[in-house]
């Protein structure tokens, strides 16, 4: 199936879910409500006609255009995004939940996405490096800690407006 | 022979002791790097596993989002630093993806023979290096040497021994050197009898077969869940190989090529020689099936870049042009899995229609393959860790970016 068909097929059945799409795109994209996310994995995996086995990646993005400068053409947020695909069918699908920068506007709240953990094992780790590395919370994710940067570390460094720290435990930073 | 595996449970009987925490490295030599596994046993028995990574974070991406495109290329070198050339292909092909580029011919097949040159060079290091693990050092050095020959290769197409950044954005760096396809030839022709030897020395030695028949068995199911893909995938009997399954941005570079997906299907491997046959011990998906697919990938291997130089020589001059550092890319996201020899490296490439990705992602195939390790080790003994850990075949260095 494409990702027409499949968007389709998600409509009929979840259509409260669906955010938005984008079908012009490289890789076309189907935009879910964080809310939804949960049961819209576990439909795309279970259904027979789709059964979307594997998880490949979870990506955090970050849109804010920090140069001055620069006027962006999209307003701050930031995107989670999910590829996905079907080793029965040969078919692939990539999801995106797009989440404010900060939760409730408030800088240092982190946005929150439920988990998917338990629908792929895939996503186990990859949450745990988005919340690392781009600042997302998955909520009931069993495990949720840093993975690549010490436990201590402050700061989520693929944000965009993330500065290097001045020191770490005595080693100089910028 | 007789192989009888006994539940080290019940070998135990039975008798359980206090708890001990034991931590094995981030320095210690069967962890392939700077891995750190905290083990939970329970006397001999492994309760629990929990690897800690990231000695070896670099900050890849935020690297990535600061450099133009084509820069970032000798940093994809460091993430597998034992397959640097399928790294740089993925990168490549990722931003050819989101620029819709074409390359010539000549470095199409280019790409193919040295990607596969790299794959066996890869694969000879994970036979040796488990070889180690094993305790036997003899197949190591055979491994070694061998892959000595293809980094001499490689140092006259490009002038380095590991970080290549041959394979660029639009082609490839240089045509190869005069006189380069007959040292390549021979060195193929000299090493086909050493995967032979190889065979002799491992794959039916029986004290390998007893360290890894039955040893960290990965139903297929879990395989596919856990996002693990390449050898470690196969070897589980999924027939799933992106150099044949993958999207057409990843196929067009083989396209013509003919070679075997080496998974079990119906009980048997697809051979081209009599390999040692499957012992009776082993199980599908189990630690010896996974070092004989690679063994088997790497006949694969030789055959494409057979075919690829056969190609290269018909092909007319001309290995492209690499993408200039000015030149803007168009605004767009582009994500890319291609077969690496540890499995599907995927990179994502988001452009706000500058020079500079405003993000550059890169999806690692060790990192899901390490992340079944943790089931794979629940309940063996400790002297099977580092058996599992080397069969997984990882690069922290890919792992922690």
């Amino acid at each position: 199936m494409d990702t027409p068909a499949i968007l389709e097929k998600l409509k009929q059945n979840i259509g409260s879910g669906i955010a938005g799409s984008n079908l012009e795109a490289i890789d076309p994209w189907v935009e879910v409500a964080p809310g939804a996310l949960p049961e819209v994995c576990r439909f795309l995996r279970d259904e027979p006609e789709l059964r979307f086995n594997m998880l490949h990646c979870i990506s955090g993005v970050d849109y804010l255009q920090t140069d001055p400068k620069k006027k962006s053409e999209w307003e701050p947020h930031l995107e989670v995004v999910y590829h996905l695909s079907s080793l029965v069918h040969r078919h692939r699908l990539v999801l995106k939940v797009i989440l404010p920068r900060w939760k409730d506007n408030v800088e240092g709240q982190l946005p929150e996405v439920p988990t998917v953990s338990d629908i792929w094992r895939t996503a186990d780790w990859h949450e745990r490096e988005v919340y690392d590395l781009s600042g997302v919370r998955f909520q009931g994710h069993p495990d949720l800690r840093r993975i690549l940067c010490p436990e201590d570390w402050v700061g989520h460094p693929l944000r965009k407006d993330y500065q290097m720290p001045l020191e770490y435990h005595g080693i100089r930073g910028r | 022979m007789v192989l009888e595996r006994v539940d080290p449970e019940l070998a135990e009987f039975d008798v359980h002791t206090d708890e001990l925490l034991v931590n094995m490295g981030p320095q210690h030599p069967s962890t392939h790097g700077v891995l750190r596994l905290v083990l939970r046993t329970d006397g001999e028995v492994v309760k629990e596993v929990i690897p800690h990574i990231g000695y070896l974070h670099r900050c890849a991406e935020k690297i990535g989002e600061n450099l133009a495109a084509r820069q970032w290329i000798p940093y994809t070198d460091r993430m597998d630093y034992l397959a640097g050339m399928n790294m740089n292909l993925g990168w490549a092909l990722t931003v050819e993806k989101l620029l819709g580029l074409e390359v010539p011919e000549r470095a199409r097949h280019l790409r193919v023979l040295i990607a596969e040159l790299n794959r066996i060079a890869s694969h000879l290091v994970a036979a040796g290096t488990y070889g180690l693990d094993l305790g036997s050092f003899t197949p190591f050095v055979h491994c070694f040497r061998e892959r000595e020959k293809i980094l001499d290769l490689f140092e006259r197409v490009c002038g380095a021994r590991l970080t290549y950044s041959y394979i660029t954005i639009g082609g490839v760096m240089a045509d190869l050197p005069r006189g380069w396809l007959d040292e390549c030839e021979a060195f193929l022709v000299s090493f086909e009898p050493v995967i032979d030897d190889l065979h002799a020395l491992l794959t039916s030695n029986a004290i390998l077969i007893h360290r890894t028949a039955g040893i960290g068995v990965l139903s297929p199911e879990m395989a596919v869940s856990y996002g693990c893909t390449g050898p470690v995938l196969r070897a589980s009997g999924v027939n799933w190989d992106l150099r044949r399954d993958g999207e057409p941005w990843c196929t067009r570079t083989y396209v013509g090529y003919k070679f075997e997906v080496i998974a079990e299907t119906d009980g048997r491997y697809p051979q081209d020689a009599p390999y040692p046959p499957v012992p009776s011990a082993v199980v599908l998906g189990d630690c010896w099936h996974r070092f004989y697919v690679r063994m088997l990938e790497v006949v694969q291997s030789v055959k494409l870049a057979r075919q690829a130089m056969d190609y290269y020589r018909k092909s007319p001059p001309g290995v492209g042009e690499p993408l200039r550092l000015v030149q803007k890319l168009p605004k767009g996201e582009a994500y890319l899995e291609t077969e690496a020899p540890k499995g599907q490296m995927g990179f994502m490439v988001v452009s706000d229609g500058t020079t500079v990705p405003w993000r550059a992602r890169a999806r690692s195939s060790s990192f899901c393959n390490l992340s079944v390790v943790s089931e794979l080790c629940r309940g063996c003994l400790i002297a099977d860790v580092p058996a599992i850990v080397g069969s997984l075949d990882i690069v922290l260095g890919e792992i922690d970016r």
